[in-house]
C-alpha cells in the first residue's frame, strides 16, 4: 500500500473530522491557530510598545537592527525542548507555558523591528506638522506614526505568524498542545506504517500556512490607512525566516 | 503526554565534565551540521543564479520564479518534511530539499537586485570594449552584485544553520540530535540541549562572520554596502 492510500485510509478513520475529538484535524487545526495567535497576540503587546516610544525618541536603532539577526540565529526546535526540560525540571506545567514562551520569544524580534523601522521612516513633515497644531508627544505617537508605520508593523506581524505556525507545528515533539504537528510526530513515531499520517498531517499544516498567509495579505489591504495605499510599496524588504 | 518521564530531574544544569567526555562526538556532529548547511546552500545558489539569469532576461519570468519561491518559503519546515518522507524516507534528500528550497527566495531576490543596479554606463562602457553577454554578466555585472549576493548568502546562511536542528526530527545527524537527545534518555541531560543549541547560535555566528569577511575580501571597493 503506497503512501497516498495509506493517507486516505487515514483520512477515512473514525473521529477524523471531529471538532472536539483530539484525533479530529479540525480540532488540532484550531489548536494550531489557537496557539499562534495567542503567542502572536502577547508578542505584539510586548514588542510594539516599547518599539515605537523607543522609535520615535531615536534610541535603541542598534538593537532594532540587530534583534532580527539575533532571533534568527536561534534554533526554534532547540528553545522549546529547553523551555519544556526547564518548566519539568521546576514541575511546572508542561502543556502550555514552555511552547508558549519559545514562541513568544521567536515572534518578538520582527515584530520589534518592523514597528521601529516603520516608525523611523514616518516622514518628518507629518510629525513637525503634529507637533504645530499642538499634538503631545503620546498623541504623536498614536496618531500619526502607529497608523503609518502600520504597512511595516503588518508586514513584522505577518512574518511573525508564519514563523509561529511553523514552530507550533514543532512544538508536538514534547507537547500534547502541538495543533497539526501532532499527526506528523506521531507518524514518524511509527515508522512505515505511520506514513500516511505524516503526508495528511503535512498537507494540513502546508495548506493552513497557505490560508493564513492569504488572510494576511487581505489584512493588509483593509487595514491601512487609505492615504498609504496609494504610495505604499513593497514596505520593508522584511524577510520572513 | 508523558512519552518523556524525568527520572533526575536533579542533574545540573551545565555539566563540563558531559562535554569533555563526547567531545568527539560533538565534533562529528558539527560536521553533519555543516555539511547539511553547506549542501542547502550549494543547491540553492546552483538554482538561484540558473533563475537569475532567466529573470534578467525576461521580466515575467522574475515575477514567475519569485512568486513560486515565495510560495515555497510559506511552507513551514516540518509540513514540508512530512510531505517529502514517504518519498524518500527519513534521509540526506529529504531534509536538504526544503532546506535549499528556502534559501532560494532571499538568495534569487538579492542576485537580480545586486545585478540590476549595476550602472548603466559601467555596462555600456563594457558592451563597448567588446564584451559578449557572458563575459559581462561573469566579469562586470556579477563581480560589482557580489556584495549584496554574499549579503542574501548570510541571511540565507544564517536561517539554514537554525533549521538544520528541526532536521533531527528526521534522524539526521547535526546539532539537532544532542538538543533531541536531552530530552530522550532515561535521565535527561540539560548539557546536551544547551550544547546543541549554544553550538548552533555560535555556527551561525562565525559563518555570517566568514561571509562578512570574504565580502570585504572579493568587494573591497564596496565597504559601506553592508545590507544584511
Amino acid at each position: 500500500m503506497n503512501a497516498i492510500d495509506q493517507a486516505l485510509d487515514w483520512l477515512a478513520q473514525p473521529d477524523r473530522w471531529s471538532w472536539t475529538a483530539p484525533a479530529g484535524i479540525p480540532y488540532r487545526t484550531l489548536e494550531h491557530l489557537g496557539f499562534s495567535a495567542l503567542s502572536l497576540l502577547i508578542s505584539v503587546v510586548l514588542a510594539v510598545p516599547p518599539a515605537l516610544v523607543l522609535a520615535h525618541y531615536r534610541r535603541g536603532a542598534f538593537l532594532a537592527s540587530s534583534a532580527v539577526n539575533i532571533g534568527r540565529a536561534i534554533p526554534s526546535f532547540g528553545l522549546i525542548i529547553l523551555f519544556w526540560y526547564l518548566a519539568s525540571r521546576w514541575e511546572v506545567d508542561t502543556s502550555f507555558w514552555p511552547l508558549m514562551l519559545a514562541l513568544v520569544a521567536l515572534a518578538l524580534p520582527p515584530l520589534f523591528t518592523n514597528t521601529y523601522a516603520g516608525v523611523v521612516s514616518v516622514e518628518p513633515e507629518a510629525v513637525d506638522a503634529a507637533r504645530g497644531i499642538g499634538h503631545t508627544e503620546g498623541q504623536i505617537m498614536l496618531r500619526i506614526e502607529l497608523p503609518l508605520a502600520l504597512p511595516v508593523i503588518l508586514a513584522g506581524a505577518r512574518v511573525s505568524f508564519l514563523q509561529l505556525i511553523a514552530t507550533v507545528a514543532i512544538g508536538a515533539i514534547v507537547n500534547d498542545g502541538g495543533g497539526l504537528g501532532r499527526f506528523i510526530v506521531d507518524g514518524f513515531a511509527q515508522g512505515a506504517g505511520g506514513y500516511g499520517e505524516i503526508l495528511a498531517g503535512g498537507f494540513a499544516v502546508i495548506v493552513l500556512a497557505l490560508a493564513c498567509e492569504g488572510v494576511f495579505a487581505l489584512l493588509e489591504r483593509f487595514a491601512v490607512p487609505r492615504g498609504l495605499t496609494l504610495s505604499r510599496r513593497a514596505a520593508l524588504s522584511t524577510r520572513p525566516v | 503526554m508523558s512519552e518523556y518521564v524525568l527520572a533526575a530531574s536533579d542533574r545540573p544544569l551545565f555539566e563540563w565534565r558531559w562535554v569533555e567526555r563526547n567531545a568527539d562526538e560533538i565534533v562529528q556532529r558539527l560536521g553533519e551540521h555543516l555539511a547539511l548547511t553547506a549542501a542547502a546552500l550549494a543547491i540553492g545558489l546552483v538554482l538561484s543564479v540558473a533563475l537569475a539569469v532567466l529573470s534578467l532576461r525576461w521580466r515575467w519570468f522574475y515575477a514567475v520564479s519569485l512568486g513560486a519561491a515565495g510560495a515555497l518559503y510559506v511552507i513551514p519546515s516540518l509540513g514540508a518534511f512530512a510531505l517529502l518522507v514517504p518519498f524518500f524516507g527519513l534521509s540526506f534528500t529529504t531534509a536538504v530539499i526544503p532546506l535549499a528550497t528556502y534559501t532560494l527566495l532571499i538568495l534569487l531576490r538579492n542576485i537580480v537586485t545586486g545585478i540590476q543596479q549595476v550602472p548603466a554606463e559601467v555596462r555600456e562602457a563594457a558592451v563597448g570594449m567588446g564584451f559578449t553577454r557572458l563575459r559581462l554578466l561573469t566579469q562586470v555585472e556579477f563581480p560589482l552584485a557580489l556584495p549584496v549576493v554574499i549579503a542574501g548568502l548570510r541571511v540565507a546562511a544564517v536561517t539554514t544553520i537554525g533549521l538544520v536542528t528541526v532536521t533531527a526530527m528526521l534522524g539526521m545527524g547535526g546539532l539537532g540530535f544532542f538538543i533531541r537527545q536531552g530530552i530522550q534518555t532515561t535521565t535527561p541531560n540539560p548539557t546536551a540541549i544547551i550544547v546543541g543549541i549554544g553550538l548552533s547560535i555560535v555556527l551561525a555566528v562565525v559563518v555570517d562572520a566568514l561571509l562578512w569577511l570574504s565580502e570585504r575580501a572579493l568587494a573591497p571597493w564596496a565597504r559601506k554596502a553592508g545590507r544584511a
